[in-house]
């Protein structure tokens, strides 16, 4: 089974209309091929009157079967839940199908692969198995109803008698596929394939080393190009000594690269240093000489930064939703708090740097890039080149981790400039000193939480003030709340008087969509402060948001905004029974030992968790993380488990051990000595407990990375008394 | 030779561009090493500083050595040198000579190395990026010591960053080679 990222063949090119598809699928070599459109995250949803297919699967005459998939790969598995989806619905041997990747797949992220095209998936795989039952039964002159489907054969029930899907093929393509929005579907109860450990086909290459990422792209005659970027934000340049770099054996030319006019950067110059090999591109660049001068965010620091998001948590606000007509910090309470919650900026720091290969060749444009967002690199290259986006093709290769960052900004601009100017074959090479300092970070962001409960410890009121770098505030300020407030806005918790404001702040960092994006900072403080809610009240933590939840559930509560689907009060309730079980909450620790619970309900995916950390000597370890979810369906057991432990260990580093800092209108951090992430020491003992529910599969790559930081928090002030409130978590920033 | 693409560069109103043959003649301050990989010998011309990591990447395409940091703070470039694991970003290739280096693709010989079978048995990649370098670095540590502790995994893999954060399932593969109990909790 191979799952190398091949270029797909030609008719699973985006260029094709549906019309031209049909005629092409009569010459896929005697093959039966079925489209489907699966929706590219970050996109809107596909129109079927317009968007052509996106995805295909063929089934070859000898049996053998493809799945031609518009996701890429980072790491998260897709390679191997989506075709064990097709073949769980069409009854196909799993062993016999391939993955192979489409060119200019688009939009890949949100933990939204699996969540997204699991219904057409199972649709498209149903028409292929009611096809080759009509065909079996057509053939052998009896009705659909004698016929079933099993392991890539129709069986006549009654008699016996079997045919292979290989030997139906060409029966199958010459009958109508049956429509995909009314084909019957399996009943989940059926399913044999899914919810087991299936290993993913991508892990042999990766550990032999011979998978194929980004920067592992060879072409004959390319050469390579590194860029010299501007260190402050906004800034630009003034000199630099283009002989002295070339001067460096192996540099083979020194540029300006043209700006890019759609860029926030786009008074910034650039130069490219493009040499025989990467290591003689970063020298030339370091002997450039180079002077660079501050731009219009010449004084912006982690400080100004912190006094703007400290002066909105008073400012005018942008947009607020409330379920009163009362100022919640006003009603009569029985006892009120205040909380600021602080977060950093944060970076991606994917292990594989940013990169991307392109060819241009004969008015054709060959890219060969990791990316979440093919589609796009297609159009944007085709804009730059001013030619066709049919003749733009963007090979998607592995990605060396995703995490939101790749998302073709800016360096698909620069490669190209480069590889127009210099007319061979070239990969730029982001250093890990430009992957740092010119990241789309995490935003930085600040909530100021107040809250009032009435002697039974109910929350009577409950304020929210969000001043945040926002994301998409970059292009319009006014519409950030549309999507960094998930999490905030909609959490499980009944309160009388709630209001939530956002204030929007401006900052000449960009920001970029890091993953689990707005909850990271939205759930800690939510989960944080609840547990102060608790300690006020004089309740346990557990207890306190169980008779919280009751009472929802007793009385569901209005939504409080369209944000998407609201918890199951009942079923939070559940995972926290289940989660404190696990992790024998209430057992007595040893001295420096504390506990920490959270719950989170996001992209359909349920929570709760239980970290156990010991205080010790000035440093905060994390022991044990006990954590159950349920994700819904379950596709494969194995690669949900890895892709929870990971994102509970990302969490973790960034609970503890990262931060981006501002200084002098420059980001400071520039690689791994300065900014470092969770290693082998820091790792707790996981145990994971997946629990599915009989909904739809969720979303699993993004929301257990939320969970960490508040139970890290709150297991910290079960264990020291001191509640830690700025992000990474450190003892001396103590403010309780 | 370069008539269509002329044209087509003139069509696009592209600027034509210098013969690329001089620059590559330019070279100068090179020397020739002999370096001993996997088992065969390689001769290559590069500046006596250059790194061994990207000797091997981008002179010898031998890319299954990965570039993360440059500082020898990541791991991602981590390969065999006379049976040590070394970072091959901080290896200048003119002290590499005369020694027996092996990186992730000759690791196994012609067959899996017991390391690599150990992380497809524990399903440790997800994107893999840094797992040569992890299973360069665990492989050295287990002729150092067969039977390692948490500690001295702790210690052994300090070194080696992954940001998918396999971690957990790293150390299960470090402990089933080394025939030991894993941390096995799952339900």
């Amino acid at each position: 089974m191979s799952t190398k990222p091949t270029p797909a063949p030609i008719e699973s090119g985006p260029r094709l209309s549906r019309r031209a598809f049909l005629v092409s699928s009569a010459a896929a070599g005697g093959a039966l091929v079925v489209g489907l459109t699966l929706r590219g995250r970050l996109h809107s949803s596909p129109d079927p009157s317009k968007d052509p297919y996106n995805a295909w699967i063929r089934i070859h005459p000898d049996g053998k079967t493809e799945l031609i998939l518009n996701k890429s790969e980072m790491g998260q598995g897709v390679f191997t839940s989506l075709p064990m989806i097709l073949a769980e619905e069409a009854e196909i041997d799993f062993s016999r199908i391939t993955v192979i990747q489409a060119v200019n797949a688009d939009g890949t992220g949100g933990s939204a692969s699996v969540m997204e095209s699991y219904p057409p998936l199972r649709r498209a795989g149903a028409q292929v198995r009611e096809t080759m039952i009509a065909a079996a039964a057509h053939r052998w002159g009896i009705p659909t109803t004698e016929c079933r489907a099993r392991n890539s054969q129709v069986t006549h029930t009654p008699s016996g008698r079997t045919l292979s899907y290989a030997a139906l093929v060409q029966d199958a393509r010459r009958l109508p596929l049956p429509d995909p929005n009314t084909v019957p579907l399996k009943d989940p109860k059926d399913f044999s394939l899914l919810g087991r450990p299936i290993p993913h086909l991508d892990i042999p290459d990766k550990v032999k080393g011979t998978a194929q990422f980004g920067l592992d792209v060879r072409l004959p005659g390319m050469v390579y190009a590194v860029v010299a970027q501007c260190p402050y934000l906004r800034g630009d340049l003034v000199r630099y000594d283009a002989a002295k770099a070339k001067a460096v054996s192996g540099v083979l030319d020194v540029f300006d690269i043209p700006t890019d006019p759609n860029s926030a950067n786009k008074n910034t110059r650039e130069i490219a240093i493009v040499a025989t090999n990467t290591w003689a591109a970063i020298q030339g660049r370091n002997a450039l000489a180079i002077e660079w001068k501050p731009g219009q965010y010449h004084d912006e620091s982690t400080e100004s930064l912190n006094t703007q998001l400290r002066a909105g948590l008073d400012a005018q606000e942008y947009w607020n939703t409330t379920n009163t007509s009362l100022n919640p910090d006003t009603v009569p309470t029985a006892k009120r708090i205040e909380s600021v919650y602080e977060f950093p900026f944060l970076a991606h720091a994917t292990m594989e740097p940013m990169n991307i290969t392109v060819r241009l060749e004969g008015g054709r444009c060959e890219i060969w890039s990791p990316t979440q967002v093919g589609g796009s690199t297609q159009e944007r290259a085709a804009k730059i080149l001013g030619i066709d986006k049919r003749d733009v093709i963007v090979h998607v290769t592995f990605m060396g981790g995703g995490l939101g960052r790749r998302l073709g900004d800016p360096f698909d601009h620069q490669a190209l400039r480069i590889a127009q100017r210099i007319q061979r074959p070239v990969q730029l090479v982001w250093t890990r000193e430009d992957d740092f300092t010119h990241d789309r970070y995490r935003p930085t962001c600040m909530h100021r939480l107040r809250g009032g409960i009435d002697q039974e410890g109910n929350i009577v009121s409950w304020t929210d003030r969000f001043a945040n770098t926002s994301i998409i505030g970059q292009l319009d300020p006014r519409r950030a709340q549309e999507y960094e407030l998930g999490g905030a806005v909609d959490m499980p918790y009944p309160v009388q008087h709630f209001r939530t404001s956002y204030v929007p702040v401006e900052s000449g960092v960009m920001r970029g969509t890091w993953r689990s994006v707005e909850v990271t900072f939205n759930i800690l403080s939510v989960e944080c402060f609840i547990d102060e809610l608790a300690h006020l009240a004089r309740q346990d933590p557990y207890l306190f948001r169980r008779r919280l939840l009751e009472s929802a559930a007793a009385h569901p509560p209005a939504p409080r905004s369209n944000l998407g689907r609201l918890a199951d009060p009942a079923h939070l309730i559940h995972m926290l029974d289940l989660v404190t079980e696990k992790a024998g909450w209430g057992e007595p620790l040893d001295r420096n030992r504390g506990r920490g619970l959270s719950c989170f309900y996001s992209k359909t995916t349920y929570l709760a968790q239980v970290a156990e950390v010991t205080v010790k000597d000035g440093g905060i370890h994390v022991d044990r993380v006990v954590t159950v979810v349920d994700p819904g369906l379950v596709i494969n057991s194995s690669g949900i488990r890895a892709q929870i432990e990971g994102a509970i260990l990302m969490g973790l580093s960034a609970t503890l051990k990262e931060r981006i800092t501002v200084k002098d209108g420059m980001i400071e951090q520039k690689n791994f000595d300065s900014y470092d992430l969770l290693r082998m020491p820091d790792t707790p003992q996981l145990e994971t407990y997946v629990v599915p529910g009989g909904r739809p599969p969720g979303g699993i790559g993004e929301p257990p990375l939320a969970l960490i930081g508040p139970s890290v928090g709150n297991a910290i002030f079960n264990a020291t008394g001191k509640r830690l409130r700025k992000l990474p978590f450190r003892l001396d920033e103590a403010t309780a | 030779m370069f008539a269509a693409r002329d044209g087509w560069l003139a069509a696009k109103g592209w600027p034509l561009q210098w013969d690329w043959m001089e620059l590559y003649l330019e070279g100068i301050s090179m020397a020739s090493f002999t370096l001993q990989i996997n088992g065969l010998s390689h001769n290559i011309d590069a500046e006596p500083a250059m790194p061994l990591l990207w000797v091997l990447r981008d002179l010898l395409n031998l890319t299954g050595t990965k570039y993360g940091c440059g500082i020898g703070l990541c791991g991602a470039c981590t390969v065999h040198i006379d049976g040590t694991a070394a970072r091959s970003c901080q290896t200048p290739v003119s002290t590499a000579v005369g020694r027996h280096i092996i990186t992730i693709e000759g690791l196994g010989a012609g067959e899996l190395h017991p390391v690599q079978q150990a992380w497809i048995a524990e399903q440790v990649p997800q994107c893999g990026y840094c797992q040569p370098g992890q299973i360069m670095s665990a492989a050295a540590l287990l002729v150092q010591k067969p039977h390692p502790t948490d500690k001295d995994i702790d210690e052994g893999m300090a070194g080696n960053l992954c940001r998918c954060s396999t971690y957990f399932r790293i150390r299960n593969a470090i402990h089933r080679v080394a025939g030991q109990e894993t941390q096995e909790t799952r339900p």
